[in-house]
């Protein structure tokens, strides 16, 4: 039988009609044991109050739209059991964006960020349909599978102290996903990323504290994407005075 | 986007960095601990076979090698933690850190030439 506890669950809150800056709002919570923070929010949405504001979709750890602040730690809420809590949890939306309501955040600069780095696969010249499909290594599809595994929660923006000082920085993520397909035998994008990845606000704006990939909760490792591409940069950089333009 | 000159300090950071983790154990070992303990002949660090080694290109190379990567690397590290610490100085932080690490690049050149 599973034992439920009483939780209080502080959120915070904010409704651009009624609150000039957002508040804490506390629910108290019957959390059976198997209860991640997303039960809890659901719960509370349906139960208690209706106005509530979320983001969800799987509830599984694919989709990557449930991040929040979870006593002040980026997670997602679908991951994070209840059980492993105290009395009281605090859940607030990502740091380091713009709050749109309750626990949504606006995105749009990632978005943009994530767009700009042409994040799928490039080609200069398409090979005919008849010709087949490109075929792969096991050993060249694992120089980026890890990569491929981001859900683009946003997690590491919220957990990144450069991002927190300077918003136009690209971030992990973002430069993650450009790193995969780079490392893509298949792809032929690289000079066109680079023209984003090299720039001062690409790689070169972090410094390597490597929040990003501690709280990564599908193992991405951004910090070591950025670090690789950090000396692909350095060396793109001194080969142009070589004549080796790239 | 323009591309960031970052390369220019980032590459002798890498470089010293790399250097400092996998040769600066060794040498602190043989200098701080080997040769004081009796491990090695006391002889081998001598002022003679010391001024010998400086005192060939290759060995100049190694020594100019050796003390201005870290020395770049440890400038730059400095820099980051400073702002990362949350001095928001980074110009005049960059000055004085760099600036050390030239003089030091430059003493190392001028010294080893003179020997």
């Amino acid at each position: 039988m599973s034992e439920t506890r009483t939780i209080k669950i502080e959120i915070l809150r904010y409704r651009p009609e009624i609150d000039s800056s957002p508040v804490l709002q506390s629910y108290r919570v019957p959390c059976p044991q198997e209860w991640v923070v997303l039960d809890a929010l659901d719960y509370i949405k349906n139960n208690i109050d209706s106005s509530l504001s979320y983001r969800w979709s799987c509830h599984m750890a694919v989709c990557g739209s449930c991040g929040v602040m979870v006593n002040g730690e980026p997670m997602l809420a679908c991951k994070t059991f209840l059980r492993e809590m105290g009395d009281t949890v605090r859940v607030e939306p990502l740091l380091n964006f713009p709050i749109e309501r309750d626990l949504v955040v606006v995105i749009d600069d990632f978005l943009e960020n994530l767009k700009s780095l042409k994040p799928y696969i490039i080609r200069k010249t398409e090979k005919p349909v008849e010709e087949g499909t490109h075929l792969q290594t096991h050993a060249q599809l694992k120089r980026f599978k890890q990569y491929t595994l981001c859900i683009n929660c946003l997690l590491c923006y919220a957990a990144c102290p450069q991002y927190a000082l300077n918003t136009n920085f690209i971030g992990p993520s973002a430069l993650a996903l450009a790193h995969r397909y780079n490392l893509d035998s298949r792809d032929e994008g690289y000079a066109m990323r680079q023209e984003i990845v090299a720039s001062p606000e690409g790689v070169w704006e972090c410094s390597f504290v490597g929040a990003c990939s501690e709280v990564c909760p599908k193992h991405v490792d951004p910090a070591s994407a950025v670090q690789q591409m950090k000396i692909t940069s350095t060396k793109d950089y001194f080969l142009r005075f070589l004549g080796g333009k790239r | 986007m323009a591309r960031s000159h970052k390369p220019i300090i980032w590459g002798p950071f890498a470089a010293g960095g790399t250097l400092a983790a996998l040769i600066m154990p060794v040498l602190i070992f043989v200098t701080g601990v080997a040769v004081p303990l009796g491990i090695l002949p006391p002889e081998s660090l001598s002022y003679h076979r010391a001024v010998a080694f400086a005192g060939t290109w290759l060995g100049k190379l190694i020594l100019f090698v050796f003390v201005s990567l870290p020395a770049w690397h440890a400038a730059h590290r400095a820099r980051i933690t400073v702002h990362d610490l949350g001095v928001r100085l980074d110009n005049i932080v960059a000055l004085v850190v760099y600036g050390l690490a030239a003089t030091l690049t430059i003493t190392a050149v001028v010294a080893l030439l003179r020997i």
